[in-house]
């Protein structure tokens, strides 16, 4: 695939790019999820559940290292051979996670907005976890081998977030006036990051054809059913005609990110190089 | 220290029977079916005689104790004389609880865990399931409930018997 022969064509080149970016993209999704979760850590509801949402964290964390090891692969590997040669050292899990910018990262928004209460975490997750249970279901089928083991791999997890997320959203939807009211809230204040979720970026459109990327498009109404079936049972509805917010994709985020970024890559920017 | 001619996969696999699981240390990496192959380069020049190559997976993406584990085979296999070692992460097929040894299953019952059913009860997303039956590794009895889905670390679930009143980890299966 990375051929250095010089006859290699521009279409062969996108893959690459595209490749490496759709990476990033689902790295960066999986790393914000779990930094914004992690902050649960000892401040959960009660200790039972605290260790849940910091286990779906570590679960993130853990997917978020899969896909930069190999974006950092690909990097690596694209760079010895392209002619336009990037600028800077070699590329690594750690690089990328801790020197990489705002406009860098690709995540979708939903991942990166504020925890919140315990209501708006829970939904938050559970939008999430929908999307990636019916997008790692797919892409385990997908052309690229290696995207293909990380999702096979990471699907019986998400298993596991989905099906906590989704009953907390019904205790909570159906549970007291209050914490109703609280679950209600968190879907209006969510709800216009779900659209972003299943717009395909450039680089996503690029690789569909080829059955490396997961098309957008094809898992939303599923998503859908999936979100009526399970808001229906908290009492909850689906918020109708709103405006929905786009571009974290492309890395145009929201302000949180740069809250995020800011706390999460300090040490590193701060004293390079440093470990522990 | 083995004589670098002539290894067997059972001399190799002798070795890493004594590497355990950081986590749940009456484990080796052998019970948790972890190591997936194992390629030994006898009498060849490059790579040099005795080169291992360990094939591994990671039970849970984000274990922490992969780590150690890599770090550990090292060292076992460098305590008796294998310089050359590479061990390879492989994430397809995925880990599954199946792949614990039978007498993997005994030894964490005998810690108080109580060892994975087979996969096929619970691995799928239906909500409100009426959880699996399993055992207390204290007092046998079945009457157990589920506390929390997660547990202390990523392999484990929180289960309480009702017979005995103890709680005790479930190794959940995968
Ligand atoms: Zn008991």
């Amino acid at each position: 695939m990375f051929n250095s022969n010089s006859s290699i064509t521009n279409s062969q080149f996108q893959i690459p790019d595209s490749l490496i970016n759709y990476t990033l993209h689902l790295a960066d999704n999986t790393l914000i999820l779990a930094q914004q979760n992690s902050a649960w850590c000892g401040h959960g509801p009660i200790l039972e559940q605290d260790i849940a949402i910091t286990n779906i964290s570590l679960d993130l964390l853990g997917q978020a290292r899969n896909f930069y090891q190999y974006a950092a692969q690909l990097i690596n590997e694209f760079k010895a051979h392209s002619p336009k040669e990037r600028a800077g050292g070699e590329a690594t899990e750690d690089t990328l996670a801790y020197l990489r910018d705002n406009r860098e990262y690709k995540n979708c928004l939903l991942t990166e907005q504020e925890n919140g209460d315990w209501a708006k975490t829970i939904l938050r997750q559970f939008l999430f976890s929908n999307y990636q249970y019916l997008l790692y279901e797919k892409l385990q089928y997908g052309e690229d081998e290696q995207l293909r083991a990380i999702a096979e791999k990471a699907l019986k997890e998400v298993i596991y977030h989905l099906k906590w997320s989704s009953e907390w959203v019904i205790r909570l939807g159906d549970g007291t006036h209050e914490s109703h009211q609280r679950i209600s809230n968190a879907v209006i204040e969510l709800w216009p990051y779900v659209d972003e979720l299943f717009i395909n970026a450039d680089y996503e459109s690029a690789l569909i054809a080829n059955n490396i990327a997961v098309d957008g498009g094809s898992i939303k109404k599923s998503w859908l059913q999936g979100t009526e079936e399970i808001f229906s049972e908290a009492m909850l509805s689906v918020p109708q005609n709103v405006f929905s917010q786009k571009g974290g994709k492309q890395g145009i985020h929201t302000e949180q990110l740069g809250y995020i970024l800011a706390e999460m890559q300090f040490l590193q920017r701060a004293y390079p190089d440093s470990v522990w | 220290m083995i004589e670098v001619k002539n290894i067997s996969e059972e001399d190799i696999l002798k070795i890493l029977e004594t590497v355990a699981d950081p986590e749940v240390p009456v484990l080796s990496i052998i019970d948790l079916g972890i190591v997936r192959k194992i390629e030994i380069y006898n009498a060849v020049q490059k790579p040099p005689s005795g080169s291992l190559v360990v094939f591994i997976t990671p039970t849970y993406t984000g274990c922490p104790a992969m780590d150690v584990i890599n770090m550990n085979i090292r060292l076992a296999l460098l305590e008796n004389g294998f310089i050359n070692v590479e061990i390879k992460t492989v994430l397809s097929p995925a880990w599954t609880t199946d792949w614990m040894t039978e007498e993997g299953k005994q030894k964490l019952k005998a810690y108080g865990i109580a060892p994975p059913n087979m996969k096929q009860q619970v691995c799928t997303p239906g909500l409100f399931q009426e959880e699996e039956a399993v055992q207390c590794p204290h007092c046998t009895s079945y009457h157990t409930q589920m506390i929390s889905r997660f547990g202390s670390t990523a392999c484990k679930a929180l289960y309480k018997c009702n017979d005995c009143n103890e709680p005790f980890d479930y190794f959940k299966c995968h």
